[in-house]
Order: C-alpha cells, then structure tokens, then sequence
C-alpha cells in the first residue's frame, strides 16, 4: 500500500532518542499492523476505574507505553482531562476488541482529549456524543493495518457537542470519516492531518465551523461539508480555509448505504446539501475526479427517498475563492464521470477545478434566478465551473462559469473562546 | 477463568468428596450467614451485595427478604440468553405514585435489584449454560442454586442525588456476589436443545456503562430505571402465594397508589413470545424495551434520528430512512428498514450481527438473539410500501 512512507519515517526515527529509557514504544512503518506482543494488558482496568471515579477537573495522565485494551473505555463525569506523552509515545490499541462500538465513549462537558493515540478500534475510534466545551489536541487516531474497509467508521466523533475544538491531530485510515464533526455547533477544526480515510474531515449538520490549517491527503474526499435529514439539526455556516487539500484519489473503501460511499474517488472538497460554506485561500491539487465538488443529496444516491420531501436537499450560499487549485479532474472515479469527461474534454483532459451538479431549488427562485445570497459563486476568473445537469440526466452539461462570477458577505470567524486561549 | 469445580478440586481436595456427585450445591458449604433485612443505604459502594439485605443465600438458594417483590416484564431485554431475576422494594411507609408512559417516579430509598443467572447444562462445568428461555426457575418465592449459575446482580438505588447503579459479581464458588465497579468479561458456552455448544464472552458492565442504557435522556444523563413503566409492568405474575397482577400486587403491598382498577385501561406491552398477540406488538414491544432507551428523541441515539418508541412512525422508525453514520452496521444497506425487506433493512442486519461495531444494541449482549431476529424479520416482512 503506497503510503505516505516519507513522513512517518522521518517521525519514527526521532521516537528512539527520546524513549531509550524506559517502556520504549516500537519503531513501525506506516501501514505496518501494531505489534501487541509486548503491550500492557493490565492497565485497562486502572485506566477505567480512574475514569469512574474521576471528578470534576481532574488530568488523568497515561505514560508512554503501548497498552492494548480489549473493551471500550467511557468516561460520564464532566471536567476531566486525559493526557498522554505525545502521539507516538502513549498508545492505546484496540486491536483484540471484544466489546463496545467505540475505542472510548465520552459523554461529558469540559472534555479535553491530548498527546496520545487511538489505535485499531473495531468501531470508533473516540465518540464524544453530547457536551460542551470539548477539546481533542495533538491526538493520533489510526487503523495500523493500512486502510481497509473493515476498519472502524470515524477516527475522531464529537456529535451533538457545542464549542469543539480539535488540533495538531492526525486520523489515518478511517472508514468513514476520519475527522467527524456531527450536529455540533461551534467548532474549530484546524492544524490536523487526515490521509488514507474514506473522508479526511467532515463536518456534517453542524452549524458554524472553522476548518482550516489542515492537511487532507490520500482520501477518497479530502474535506467534506454534508448535510442529512431526518436529523435534529440541519447545518449551515462553514468556512474552509488555508488547507491543503492534495491528492485525494484513494479508492472509496466505505461500506456501501453509508452517505460517504457515494463521494467519488478523487475529491477535494465537496459541499453536499449544505448551506453558507465558504471556501478560500485553500491550496488544492491532484484531485482526480475535482477539485470542488458542488452537490445535492440527489446525487448522492438518495434521490428516489421519501424523506427529501420534507429536507432542503440544494446547497445555497457557496463561495469559491482565493484557492490557488493546480491539476485534478483527470481521472474521475466512475464509468459515468469518466465518459463525461472525455465527451466534454477528450481523454486527456480534465474536468474543471468546480463541479456543480446542477440542483436548484425552483421553488426559491424569484424571477427565473435564485436571491443573490442563496448563489453559488465561483468569483475568480480562470477558476472555470462544470455545471452536469443533474436535473436533466446529464442531458447538457457545460461549462458556465460566468453565470458564478459573483460574491457573497464573508461570514465572521467562528467566536471560540477554547480556540483563542490555545492561541494557533 | 478455572471453573469453580477445577479451582476446589486442585486446592481442597478434602472437598471433594462432598462434592462429587452434587452439581452445584457449593452454596450450602459454608456456614449459613445471618439474614440481613432489607435497607436503603444511602451512600458508598457497599462491598457485598449481601449487606443491601435485597436478595441473598440461604439454604441453598437465593432468597428475597421480607417485603422485597419479585417482577417481571411483559418483554424483557435480551441479554445473551440469561435469565433475570427482578426485584423492588422501598423504604417502610414509601410508595409510588401510578402514571402511565414514563418510567415509575420512585420514591427515596427505592431499591431495585436484577440478578443474571444461567441453568446449567446436566453434567456439564460452570462454564457451560443452558440456551432455555421457556422454563421457570424462580419458584415460591426463591431460586434454588441446585443447576443454576449466578453471573451478577445489579442494584439501583434512588438516592438524594438520584438514581445510583452498583454492580455485584458472583463468584465462582457460588457464595458471595462482591462490589466490581470495572465490569468484566466471562467466558461462557451456550448450550442449545440439541446439545450444541458455543463459546461466547458474556459482558459484565462497568459502572459508565449502566449509563450507557439506563441514562435515557442524553440532555440531562441522568441514570433512570427502564423496565418498571406500566406498560411493562402490567402482567401476571406467579407469586409464593398465587398469581396475581404485578400492578395489583405492587398495589396491594402498599407500594403503588393510584393504578386504575381496572387495569385493561392500562397500557400494556405484549409478550414478544405471545403468539396470540399480533405480530406488530410483539415487534414494537420487542423494540420499546431492547431499543428505545437510547432510539427516542431524547436518547443518547437521536444521533440517528430513528426512534424505536411505540409511537414512533414513518422515516424516524426507520422506514426507507438512510442511515447516518452507522459505519459498518449498514452491512451495505441503504435503508433502516425496507418494508417487505428483511434482508434490506439494516435495523434485521444490526440485529443479525455479534459484532462489536456492527450489532445493535452496542452493548449488552454478545450473542444473537435467534427468536427476536426471526420475529423481527417477519414483522418487516409484513409490512406493506417501497422505498422506490
């Protein structure tokens, strides 16, 4: 498996120096399954006892070491931290899981997960479901095995959380999402790393987030903003900025039925039934199918489902500027993609760096065009726009760019007090 | 683990002989402890189980004390096939209003205990139980030990700052159920009709993890009981001295005020097993008390947006509704349930599944449920619809 060997080898080498002392952590090559021959197996039941009887604004600190669990570790008392030595030195590994949905459940206020790593959960990696005030920094969440689709669905979880911040983290080899932001408000998203996820970072019915800093690369779809139905909380307001998106072209390894099966291989960033995402100052390259996908949940397979009748399925509000894009939209994933491309560029050229499925809701239309600020807009010239018409069966697509040579109102940063005192 | 018979017979030889022939009557070794009443202790984790006075050993068997009542559900939980022994008892002069919909609003002091226990298999060790669901154990008033394995009991306890669970295992010897806060996994083998075996790793919750299901309110997480509703409650149940309504029966001790006299206007769950109920009833009622606990609208699953509630309807019980971040646990379904589908509806697929990241409910159990799986399946099968 072609893996980023470059980076990880340079990391492991600096391992040694530090740890010669005691309870060493193994060299390993990335995509090299986790050795557990001579782990911890005792220190579970500490762990979770400390956990139980934690109190509010406590720090529970794990020593460098790698220790294999075999169940899931949760913790209920708000106020509590839990601190390793650093990514690479306090590992927590999963790999004989035989209980729980998740690595560790969490359901907590004023939660900070730092410095260590979630290895080889069978479901989850860390779930925090419900809470305000949650912080996870500097944490490695990986499957050591390479990615596969029977690794666990999401490295890191918060759901139904409010004032999230998650930093200087790594998620390798998810198979759904490997930074999975859920029906949250209030969010930070910034300085992680995400490769070889079937998603590198989704935010999904959330409303408010800041995703920038991050590095996506070798996913199937590097960044992702999505909306669901049937859910609590529909999710606006994103803005995506400065990140690195390069490179996302991994095979999609997700389990069939699951909403992130239906990202093409080969996205960049992709805005799905979502509303008042910005996207810009982005650098995004290579992404074989395109570089910024526009899309509804009609064309995410879900067309013919009951539910969108009462769901807003149009993504509104989208701007696309400031990127500096380079390559991508060579080779996209699916016979139907690729004969559009060849039909519209021949077999050697490529897709625009914007993909726009074509969904417009007539319903909001005033005067055969949609209010300025449920546009999409593409302002930069030179940044051409793919419109496939969806709508008509792919009956006429063409490149329009002109029709998104518009602006909206910049939307203001994400207010995080959590974000600010950690500074960047 | 050793069973409890390899661990005597390598250390006590001398006991040996008084054992040889018995299977499973260890409880009557040692000297009979004196009989605790009954009690609300207000703080701490008592060490025993014994000193909560709820249900303990004597002669041979696990007794309740005065005044604690024995219950059951209409449907109960499926966990790995064990049998369960239920009991409440409250504070002397403490009772509990009647409602109807929401679990009881108990009063100070109320203690509730579930005990998990297995028949053995005849001739078998500890470790090899009996995959029977239809015979009654618990009978005039107490459990004999004779063929029968204690896992673990659970206590409830509502006590100023709510609702407390503390969990007890039993050990091997039979003769002391101790404090452990930090679960445990306990390897066992189910044992069918036919004689068959199969190993499976029963799961003994930690403390968070009774959270996991009894805090049924993700906005306050606050720890509730689940089976003691009206609707659960409201059936027959064989008591020491003649079966009676558990409603009325509770009525009659002084524990309950105010259930309506006549109890046909009460809410009723079926038996899951009642095949003179209709099949929807028994599906919803299978449902209600293996799902809805964490599939309400307040649950901690309203992640999903499926609610498994009995009024529950339409997309938000699942019907051609697409899954949200099931993972693996879609087993590459689209839909939570597909009418007329069985085998394209991911709630069968959850239920068909053992595991860890796949099956449903996420905790509480380690086997399939063969029975409710094939119930369940019937019942999507009935119904009428396409999701297109």
């Amino acid at each position: 498996m072609p893996f980023g060997l470059l980076k990880r080898a340079a990391l492991a080498v600096l391992v040694p120096l530090t740890l010669a002392a005691c309870s060493a952590v193994p060299e390993r090559a990335q995509g090299e399954l986790r050795d557990l021959s001579e782990a911890n197996t005792e220190y579970q039941a500490t762990l979770q006892e400390q956990l139980i009887d934690a109190k509010p604004g406590d720090v529970i600190t794990i020593p460098t070491g790698v220790y294999a669990l075999d169940r899931m570790i949760t913790l209920n008392v708000d106020g509590v931290t839990i601190r390793g030595e650093g990514a690479d030195k306090t590992i927590l590994n999963w790999q004989n899981q035989k209980a729980g949905a998740e690595g560790l459940s969490v359901k907590a206020n004023d939660f900070t997960l730092e410095n260590l790593a979630i290895e080889d959960t069978t479901g989850d990696g860390l779930k925090v479901n419900g809470g305000i005030n949650i912080v996870i920094r500097g944490v490695r969440v990986e499957w050591t095995g390479g990615y596969k689709t029977e690794n666990g669905a999401y490295g890191l979880y918060p759901v139904q959380t409010e004032n999230v911040l998650i930093e200087d983290s790594i998620a390798i080899g998810a198979s759904d999402a490997g930074i999975y932001v859920g029906q949250s408000k209030n969010i930070v998203v910034r300085n992680n790393r995400a490769e070889y996820n079937v998603a590198g970072i989704e935010i999904e019915n959330s409303v408010n987030a800041d995703v920038y800093g991050n590095t996506a690369i070798n996913n199937t779809g590097g960044i992702l903003v999505f909306n669901m139905p049937n859910l609590p909380q529909r999710g606006y307001g994103t803005r995506i900025y400065d990140n690195d998106v390069n490179e996302n072209n991994t095979e999609n390894f997700g389990h069939e039925g699951t909403p992130v099966a239906s990202v093409p291989a080969g996205t960049g960033i992709i805005v799905n039934s979502n509303d008042d995402v910005e996207i810009f100052g982005n650098r995004v390259a290579d992404n074989n199918t395109a570089n910024v996908i526009i899309s509804s949940l009609f064309s995410a397979g879900y067309a013919d489902d009951e539910q969108a009748e009462n769901f807003d399925p149009y993504p509104e509000g989208i701007w696309v500027y400031n990127n500096t894009f380079s390559g991508g939209g060579e080779s996209p994933d699916g016979l139907e993609l690729k004969a559009l491309k060849t039909m519209l560029f021949g077999p050697t050229g490529a897709f625009p760096d914007v993909l726009f499925d074509g969904h417009v809701d007539p319903a909001k239309m005033v005067g055969g065009k949609l209010p300025d600020a449920l546009r999409i807009c593409v302002s930069d010239e030179g940044v051409d726009v793919l419109n496939i018409d969806g709508p008509n069966g792919n009956e006429e697509p063409r490149v329009e760019s002109d029709a998104y040579r518009c602006k909206l109102t910049p939307r203001k940063p994400v207010e995080l007090a959590l974000a600010e005192a950690a500074g960047s | 683990m050793r069973s409890g018979l390899a661990v005597l017979s390598a250390g006590m030889l001398t006991l040996l002989g008084a054992l040889a022939g018995c299977s499973g009557d260890a409880a009557e070794q040692p000297a009979q402890l004196p009989m605790i009443a009954a009690n609300y202790i207000a703080e701490g984790n008592p060490e025993t189980l014994r000193e909560w006075g709820q249900v303990q050993l004597s002669g041979g068997a696990l007794v309740l004390s005065d005044d604690v009542v024995p219950y059951d559900l209409n449907t109960p939980l499926f966990t790995d096939y064990a049998h369960k022994l239920r009991t409440i008892w409250m504070p002397e002069g403490s009772s509990v209003n009647y409602r109807t919909g929401e679990v009881l609003d108990f009063p100070l002091g109320t203690v509730i205990t579930k005990t998990f226990y297995y028949p053995l298999k005849d001739g078998g060790d500890e470790s090899q139980v009996l995959r029977d669901s239809s015979s009654e154990f618990f009978q005039g008033g107490k459990l004999p030990l004779g063929n029968v394995r204690l896992i673990e009991t659970r206590v409830l306890v509502l006590r100023d700052a709510g609702w407390e669970a503390i969990p007890y295992r039993w050990n091997e010897e039979q003769t002391e159920a101790s404090l452990n806060r930090i679960g445990g996994i306990i390897p066992l083998s189910l044992v069918n009709e036919d004689g068959e075996a199969a190993a499976f790793d029963y799961v003994m919750p930690n403390v968070n993890e009774c959270a996991s299901c009894h805090a049924s309110d993700s906005n306050s997480k606050a720890i509730w009981p689940i089976g003691p509703k009206a609707r659960h409650l409201n059936r027959h149940f064989a008591y020491d001295d003649g079966t009676q309504n558990q409603l009325t029966h509770l009525s009659d001790v002084g524990f309950l005020k105010g259930a309506p006299d006549d109890l046909s206007a009460a809410p009723k769950n079926a038996l899951w097993g009642d095949l003179d109920a209709s099949l929807n009833s028994r599906a919803r009622a299978y449902l209600d008390i293996n799902c809805s606990h964490c599939h309400s609208p307040i649950g901690p699953a309203d992640t999903s947006g499926l609610s498994l509630l009995p009024d529950a309807s339409g997309a938000a019980l699942g019907k051609c509704k697409v899954p949200i971040a099931a993972g693996a646990g879609t087993g590459n379904r689209r839909w939570g349930i597909h009418p007329g589908h069985p085998d394209q509806s991911i709630l069968i697929y959850r239920m068909e599944s053992d595991e860890a990241d796949k099956m449903m409910p996420e905790i509480g159990r380690s086997t399939v449920h063969e029975e409710g799986v094939a119930l369940l399946t019937d019942w999507v099968k009935s119904m009428e619809g396409d999701c297109g």
